[in-house]
């Protein structure tokens, strides 16, 4: 469960990247840690991330987690699947589509280099291997 | 004893076989989840589900008159206690600090007419309470720690009897609520009592340490499929119950009568270590106390986390919160300044920084099948 068109960090982050977009989320392999994800908190559109920095936590039954940003730049879409204010909050989707519907947020990448610091699909496997 | 230092049940190879997700526990290797908390939490609360509790403590205690040593070392009035009853009751420091929550069993007296007792105590304070009762011994009273022999299975939930009942000779129909008896199940001699963590009905079965793979497969194997549970959602039914956990509403620094455990400590009664204590906090008022929070909105509290008033004073803790699979919304146990324990109380839980609704409501949160009587 590693789509080898993304890419990964070390604490199980995943990037999507289309143009200067990226979409972000947590691996299938987080999920699974977690257990039954039921809440969580990302920042609002127009925060600035920065990369290597929490940006919010997903939280399952049992614990808390911290999201950090794999990359840098402007929160442009967060998941609205995911706000807890919303009327169709959905955090299982994290569990069952992490990859797909599950995804958190969307940001302009403000620094495209950045994304040379990621794992491939290969890279991020053998991580998951070692845990 | 492994590698690491850490214990194992004699179901550690079966709990990887069925797919547990081992973390440490307590100094144990234990399952917290096999197929998912929020699922093996309703099974127990909808049906029936299967516990390995075998980390947890069994003391012994045999002797002509052991109901006076074990009346002067526990809270409650065990003078009272009946054979083949079950009282649940803490043990104290001379200071009231409480060393552990347990579980008092009285099995008929034996032929020799001695008296004979266990003490189930928590896995996390076992070395700690056995040191703490033989250190307290008396002549003509033999105390000795079964926890390495003993194993412990739980059935838990509305259908546990219905489950259960097939594989034993006892009667359950006719065990009562905090009573135990004697039988075998699945051929296997076992202690049964019905008791339990999770506000269903349900029986613990106490069985040698190594008659405890075949028990769990007996059961399991049958038709009914029953699900094994883990720890975590031991956790999150025994929460929607209202019930404590050491390590976090009950500890050393903690009074019985803070903890919500004055309705097990008797101050009237026979003397014993702690009383003092306790007499003395509730003739000047108790100061702090027990509540349970209901999140009004989706945020989970947390043990640890900080709780205020509407003005932003901090008023109290989080001692154990978690999402509740029942009800779908956050709960907790907290301890907080009596002028604020009133039922109906709003109440902030500061979660990361936020400041997050929530109102007390006296627990349970959740009425399942327990018995009461």
């Amino acid at each position: 469960m590693i789509p080898n068109e993304l890419k990964y960090t070390n604490d199980h982050e995943w990037v999507r990247v289309n143009g200067d977009v990226a979409e972000i989320g947590i691996t299938h392999f987080a999920q699974d840690q977690l257990g039954d994800i039921v809440f969580v908190e990302i920042p609002a559109v127009g925060t600035m991330l920065e990369a290597g920095v929490a940006l919010g936590v997903v939280e399952s039954v049992k614990t808390v987690s911290d999201i950090l940003a794999p990359v840098s730049g402007e929160v442009l879409e967060v998941n609205p699947k995911l706000q807890e204010d919303g009327d169709d909050f959905h955090p299982e989707l994290v569990n069952s589509d992490p990859y797909g519907e599950g995804w958190m947020l969307r940001l302009r990448l403000s620094d495209s280099a950045e994304l040379d610091k990621l794992l491939d699909a290969e890279a991020y496997k053998a991580i998951t291997e070692e845990a | 004893m492994t590698a690491t230092g850490l214990l194992r049940t004699p179901l550690y190879e079966v709990h990887k076989r069925e797919g547990g997700k081992i973390v440490e526990f307590a100094g144990w290797e234990m399952p917290v989840e096999y197929s998912g908390i929020k699922q093996e939490h309703l099974a127990v609360r909808k049906d029936v589900g299967l516990f390995d509790l075998s980390h947890m403590g069994e003391i012994e205690i045999v002797g002509k008159e052991a109901i006076y040593f074990i009346d002067g070392l526990v809270t409650n009035d065990i003078m009272r206690i009946q054979q083949g009853q079950c009282m649940y009751t803490c043990m104290c420091r001379p200071n009231g600090g409480i060393i552990d929550d347990l579980i008092v069993y009285r099995f008929p007296d034996l032929e020799n007419g001695n008296q004979y007792f266990w003490l189930v105590v928590n896995a996390s304070n076992c070395a700690k309470d056995f040191q703490w009762v033989k250190d307290h011994g008396t002549p003509g009273v033999t105390i000795t720690d079964l926890s390495m022999k003993t194993a412990l299975l739980a059935v838990q939930g509305p259908n546990a009897q219905n489950y259960l009942q097939p594989f034993t000779d006892a009667d359950l129909e006719v065990l009562s609520y905090y009573h135990l008896t004697r039988g075998d199940v699945a051929g296997i001699p076992a202690v049964i009592s019905r008791t339990g963590y999770t506000g269903e009905d349900g029986f613990e079965i106490y069985i040698d340490w190594d008659k405890a793979e075949e028990l769990w497969n007996a059961l399991r194997q049958a038709e009914g499929h029953i699900l094994p549970i883990g720890l975590g959602a031991r956790d999150t039914l025994r929460l929607e119950a209202g019930y404590s956990l050491y390590g976090h509403e009950i500890d050393e620094d903690t009074l019985p009568v803070n903890a919500s455990l004055g309705w097990v400590s008797s101050l009237n009664t026979g003397d014993y270590i702690g009383r003092d204590a306790l007499i003395k906090e509730k003739t000047e008022g108790i100061k702090t106390a027990i509540v349970g929070l209901m999140m009004q909105s989706r945020a989970i509290p947390r043990q640890g986390y900080p709780v205020e008033d509407n003005e932003g004073h901090v008023v109290g803790k989080i001692t154990s919160g978690t999402f509740s699979p029942s009800l779908e919304r956050g709960i907790a146990l907290a301890m907080v300044d009596t002028a604020h324990r009133s039922t109906g109380t709003e109440l902030k839980v500061v979660v990361r920084n936020r400041r997050e609704p929530a109102v007390i409501q006296r627990p349970p949160f959740w009425r399942g099948s327990v018995r009461r009587g």
